[in-house]
């Protein structure tokens, strides 16, 4: 089986592309002296996994992506940081602890080899996935992945607005500031 | 699907690979978050790739709860930042070393 013979030109095009963003983006949150701009790459790289997505007919999740990632957790995450003005410059000149870096680099390379040998090398029992008909791009996509989640997952499903009233309770008393008539010592025994 | 599955598991990959070396490396909390949200996208990456080529939308399924428990780390993460740097004055995760006793 020839696996490039349907490649076309234009899918090559958007692959490359969203490689390219995703992984400038990451870089570039690697090597980012000022959190800010590590956000800001940040964007780039969910940008580059939503145009993937797209690649992949999944259209609702690359909307989602948009919205939720670039939308909320990047605005959230820029409102940290110049909330807290930590939005200085990192020395990245000096290693914090002696080979830190070289060891980090030889545990994840080590990782990513494993796990593209491990693709290449093994071989997975998936199930009759021939058998299944072909999953739909468009709006087709956005009906089955509404189905799913609304049939096979609806447990999950509720499950996300517990979790999600949850998180918000919890961000509110972790992030409020503590009473101002207590003592210093009863807000060290009361705060966590 | 016209692209094969491989480049995108192989693209999923390094991004997981270059976001644990983010967590490893650096020394800014909410840098290193961030690397944990790039591993994050690197999973969803290769859900949907999984989930194009065995026609199944449980994949798609799986990352649109990713999604949401990703907003619910953030904000309960960011709410841990806040409330670290009122104490500490500092964001960087070296100076956090007494948690360890």
């Amino acid at each position: 089986m020839n696996l490039l013979a349907a490649v076309t030109i234009p899918d090559v095009a958007i692959f490359v592309l969203s490689a390219a963003l995703s992984l400038a983006g990451a870089v570039g949150i690697l090597l980012a002296k000022n959190p800010v701009h590590a956000a800001l790459s940040l964007v780039m790289t969910l940008f580059g996994i939503a145009v993937a997505f797209i690649e992949l007919q999944a259209d609702f999740l690359a909307a989602v992506q948009i919205i939720v990632y670039a939308g909320a957790i990047v605005v959230l995450f820029l409102f940290v940081i110049m909330f807290l003005g930590v939005d200085k410059r990192e020395d990245l000149s000096v290693e914090p602890i002696v080979g830190q870096r070289s060891t980090a680099a030889v545990l994840v390379l080590g990782l990513m080899a494993s796990i593209i040998a491990l693709g290449f090398i093994g071989h997975f029992e998936v199930g009759p996935a021939s058998q299944t008909a072909e999953l739909t791009g468009g709006a087709g996509n956005v009906a089955d992945l509404g189905r799913a989640v609304f049939t096979t997952y609806l447990f999950a499903f509720e499950a996300t607005a517990g979790l999600l009233v949850i998180a918000v309770i919890g961000a509110v008393v972790l992030a409020r500031k503590p009473e101002a008539k207590a003592t210093a010592a009863v807000v060290e025994e009361g705060e966590q | 699907m016209s692209i094969p599955l491989s480049w995108f598991i192989v693209l999923a990959v390094v991004l997981f690979g270059i976001g644990a070396f983010g967590v490893l490396i650096r020394r800014n909390v909410l840098i290193m978050f961030m690397c944990v949200e790039l591993m994050l996208n690197a999973a969803n990456l290769a859900l949907v790739g999984f989930s194009r080529s065995l026609h199944d939308v449980g994949g798609e399924a799986t990352v649109f709860f990713v999604l949401v428990v990703a907003a619910a780390e953030v904000v309960v993460g960011l709410g841990i930042v806040v409330a670290i740097f009122r104490r500490r004055q500092s964001a960087i995760a070296d100076d956090l070393a007494e948690l360890g006793g």
